[in-house]
């Protein structure tokens, strides 16, 4: 069921309409598949009823094969997708739909996908439990279940075939939307054996195709939400309209963990188009009839806020916190060996310390959501990574059961780990609720930098000890900083947070004795997933320090690593491989020079090679990205090149210009002035290399990402001499001494 | 009321003459297409055409309009054919495409000034606009792509 069709249903259903059709023949002029494969069909966001009830009802529906939740196939051989990754940008409703497509060998012009409803029982990730995406963990922990998905409907299918002809199944192939009788070649359409195939039991385990006759994966198959995205019709969060809607902003307490002590509303009240001045958890909501009517509200409201203890805390203080707190032994991530005994030996030993900063994920589209609350039913439309956490937050502030919250998820404008949280969300049910009218809250693009969930700032010494010829015999390293999980008493207190780990303990580099421990200091920040995450953070140590051992031991970058990576074979392949696509070794033009780093995040494995110049200004110029990814099988590669050369920007801009400070409590930074994002100008070309190794599925959304600042730094030593140890890179510290 | 003319059509909005264009044209004209990013010029997603000039719309006061022209995305072609908008199509540009409407009322009003842009002029003229997912190696391929399809280059 689409949305459309229902009474009283917002007016962003995404389906073919004259303008969609007119688009086609555009798309049909792409590129095309050497399979035949034409543009798809219209995009369909499904804002589908999620009463698992009434799904089923519909399931059970005569003409129709659902065999699953993932698919149904109709009499008109239309297939209908369900996708349940959120789109933030990934391509998850072009990559998802061509795994269950392939497998059921559909014809990709009568495929239609909806977004999944919130309704863990059918859509949990199959791997967390949880319907709630990041990680990288679209494609990598769904693709055997939708194969299987996709599988299971084509047996059926055939075998409907093989009833309607009398003949053996042995002799059914499929090509796409048909079954065929080989030995006669006799061909019936999908959706002629959709009611036949409906009374079959489903195949439990379905034999899936060998990779020679994909027909989708691992082919370049245009993105479905192209066309929408440049029509101005794609519908995200902040573009829902629900009859009756009103428009909330939300003050919040400027300090983090601050209260609201007193407000005087009345001055907000009396601002034209002003409705309600509502308390919310996160602060105090006006609601009004426009945005610019509510933000005018919002600047004339008086609140006296009670501050709390972070008001204390400064960026300076966490340094020196930090710093202080290094000297103190920390939770054990790791020990193999005795690195304390080989760094006590009396042989040569290097020592540094790195030091990276908080940072925010600047999603394009702010933070938004809707919310419609009723005595019996709550429905939302947000632009969330999480619709299982947004069913189970409007659950328990509305009261209602589960199964009573329906969640629309729109498309994303960006999500980066941030739009798994559900502060904007409860945001929009509260006051949706006080008031008794659906709301809509938008955050500023202020509100959005300074009330997030930051990558976590953290401090980092490391100790190597190094035997003649320089290779490293014991390699120590302890991080101070706060854990995302920690923080929210989602880890074990009595080990390591494996958010604050990850890249450091599993630093890839054959070293006799390693030892690496964490030291948690929060001071009330909070602290979120950032695309990469710990890796982000901890991959830049790494792969900095690991460029020191090798200079100090006069060796080349390259060949040094290549050396430690005997027992990590896909690090060391993605590593050679982005050396040799760069020219690693071959001349430059003057004054520019090659940096490299590798990296595990995610379940992929990634190296860059950044080439790089610094400009008349002392500015840090990147001319070009060399990326070699091994993400185990590589389902549109176009769309893993797209991942790779986006998280290439993201990574620069974090490398370059990336920072949030904390002044009494309070996030300094306000908008893209003080923030600043890479443009284009400064933009360099990234060019990607996929290394297609075979294995298990990998992921893409943060992958590429880590290994691009320590890449730039690297290569800033080579034309400086001077080691970046601190984020983001300041110009100051590349000047000569 | 204030009278605008938006994709052609003349509309009388009943709002505070300093309300930003943006948000008329979002708000009261359902025209959504054009995006809030950042509400001071320095993000591009807000991006429309005054008389086929780009201009910040989050900043533009409505009673700043005047005779002008607006120019959203939805009114860049009919049947979403504009040379931009094959090329973005053709080269698969946006991700998360929420900056993308910026970007293209950008580039189309470059194009309609310089036909055959360089680096630089991409530069110069793109420098307004964000794009957080890192589009923009695409982006430029995209925009000499489109001056290409505007000069009637190969399909």
């Amino acid at each position: 069921m689409k949305a459309g069709a229902r009474a009283g249903a917002p007016t962003h259903t995404q389906e073919n309409r004259p303008q969609a059709a007119a688009a086609r023949p555009l798309l049909a002029r792409r590129t095309l598949l050497a399979g035949g494969l034409a543009a798809g069909t219209g995009l369909v966001i499904g804002f589908q009823v999620s009463f698992p009830a009434r799904v089923l009802a519909q399931a059970a529906k005569a003409g129709v094969l659902a065999p699953n939740q993932w698919l149904r196939v109709d009499r008109d051989g239309i297939v209908t997708i369900v996708n349940s990754v959120p789109e933030m940008g990934q391509g998850s409703l072009t990559t998802m739909p061509m795994i269950v497509a392939d497998e059921l060998d559909a014809d990709w012009d009568r495929v239609r996908v909806e977004q999944a409803p919130a309704d863990p029982s059918r859509y949990a990730n199959p791997i967390t439990g949880s319907q709630s995406y990041g990680g990288s963990r679209g494609v990598r922990d769904h693709l055997a279940a939708w194969r299987k998905a996709g599988a299971a409907a084509r047996e059926m299918l055939r075998e409907a075939a093989a009833q309607e002809w009398r003949v053996p199944v042995t002799e059914v192939d499929t090509e796409p939307g048909v079954a065929v009788h080989k030995p006669s070649g006799r061909k019936l359409p999908y959706g002629q054996l959709v009611d036949r195939a409906a009374q079959l039991p489903v195949p439990q385990n379905p034999t899936l195709k060998t990779p020679d006759r994909f027909r989708y994966i691992g082919k370049r198959v245009p993105r479905r939400d192209t066309a929408d995205k440049v029509s101005g019709r794609g519908v995200y969060g902040i573009d829902v309209k629900v009859p009756g809607m009103l428009i909330a902003s939300v003050e919040r307490c400027p300090v983090f963990g601050g209260k609201v002590q007193s407000v005087d509303a009345s001055a907000a009240e009396r601002v034209p188009g002003v409705k309600r001045v509502v308390q919310v958890t996160n602060g105090v909501a006006v609601v009004a009839d426009s945005f610019p009517a509510a933000l005018a509200g919002r600047s004339a409201l008086k609140v006296t806020w009670n501050e709390g203890p972070v008001s204390q805390v400064s960026t300076p203080q966490i340094s020196r916190d930090y710093a202080a707190a290094a000297t103190q032994p920390g939770q054990v991530a790791r020990n193999d060996g005795d690195a304390t005994a080989a760094l006590g030996a009396g042989g040569r030993v290097i020592e540094a310390a790195y030091e990276v900063p908080f940072l925010e994920h600047a999603c394009m589209e702010p933070m938004n959501c809707t919310a419609k609350v009723t005595a019996d039913a709550c429905e939302i439309w947000a632009p969330t990574q999480s619709p299982g956490g947004t069913q189970a937050a409007a659950a328990r502030i509305t009261g209602l059961p589960a199964a009573q919250v329906t969640v629309h998820t729109t498309l994303l404008g960006g999500g980066f780990g941030r739009r798994g949280e559900i502060d904007f969300v409860t945001d929009a049910v509260e006051t949706a609720k006080a008031v008794g009218a659906p709301v809509k809250v938008i955050w500023t693009r202020t509100d959005d930098l300074q009330h997030s969930f930051y990558r976590p700032a953290t401090y980092n010494v490391f100790r190597a000890a190094v035997d003649a010829q320089g290779k490293p015999t014991a390699w120590w390293n302890r991080i101070v900083g706060g854990g995302i999980l920690a923080q929210r008493g989602r880890a074990p207190a009595s080990q390591p947070d494996p958010t604050a780990m990850a890249g450091a303990r599993d630093m890839p580099y054959d070293i006799g004795s390693v030892r690496v421990e964490w030291v948690n200091k929060d001071f009330g920040i909070p602290l979120g997933f950032w695309r990469s995450v710990g890796s982000s953070q901890n991959i830049f140590i790494v792969e900095s320090f690991i460029d020191e051992l090798a200079h100090a031991a006069k060796a080349d970058p390259y060949e040094y690593r290549r050396a430690l990576l005997g027992k990590s074979p896909r690090h060391k392949a993605v590593l050679e491989l982005a050396a040799t696509k760069a020219g690693w070794g071959s001349a430059l033009p003057a004054g520019r020079a090659r940096g490299i780093a590798v990296g595990f995040s995610y379940a992929s494995y990634a190296a860059h090679v950044a080439e790089v110049s610094i400009t008349p200004e002392g500015q840090p110029k990147v001319h070009r990205f060399v990326c070699a990814i091994d993400c185990g099988i590589a389902v549109n590669p176009d769309q893993v090149k797209a991942q790779m050369e986006g998280g290439a920007i993201y990574g620069l801009t974090g490398a370059l210009h990336g920072l949030i400070s904390i002044d009494r409590g309070r996030v300094t930074q306000t908008n893209f002035h003080d923030y600043p994002m890479l443009r284009i100008a400064d933009a360099p070309v990234t060019d990607v290399h996929i290394l297609d190794s075979g294995e298990a599925p990998g992921g893409l959304g943060e992958p590429g990402v880590p290994t691009v600042a320590p890449a730039v730094t690297n290569a800033l030593y080579v034309l400086t001499g001077k080691r970046i140890r601190s984020l983001p890179i300041r110009p100051e510290d590349l000047k000569k001494a | 009321m204030i009278a605008i003319t938006v994709n052609g059509t003349r509309q009388q909005v009943d709002v505070a003459p300093d309300t930003p264009l943006l948000w008329v044209v979002r708000e009261r004209l359902g025209l959504t297409g054009t995006k809030y990013g950042c509400g001071m010029a320095l993000c591009g997603a807000c991006t429309v055409h005054l008389d086929g000039q780009p201009v910040r719309s989050c900043i533009t006061p409505v009673s700043a309009v005047g005779t002008r022209r607006v120019t959203t995305i939805e009114g860049l072609s009919a049947k979403v054919d504009h040379p931009v908008q094959r090329a973005w199509i053709e080269l698969d540009v946006p991700q998360c495409g929420y900056c993308q409407s910026g970007q293209l009322m950008s580039a189309a009003a470059l194009l309609a000034r310089n036909a055959s842009p360089s680096d630089a002029d991409i530069d110069d003229a793109m420098a307004g606009n964000i794009c957080r997912c890192g589009t923009y190696q695409r982006i430029r391929a995209a925009i000499h792509r489109a001056a290409a399809l505007a000069k009637g280059g190969s399909r």
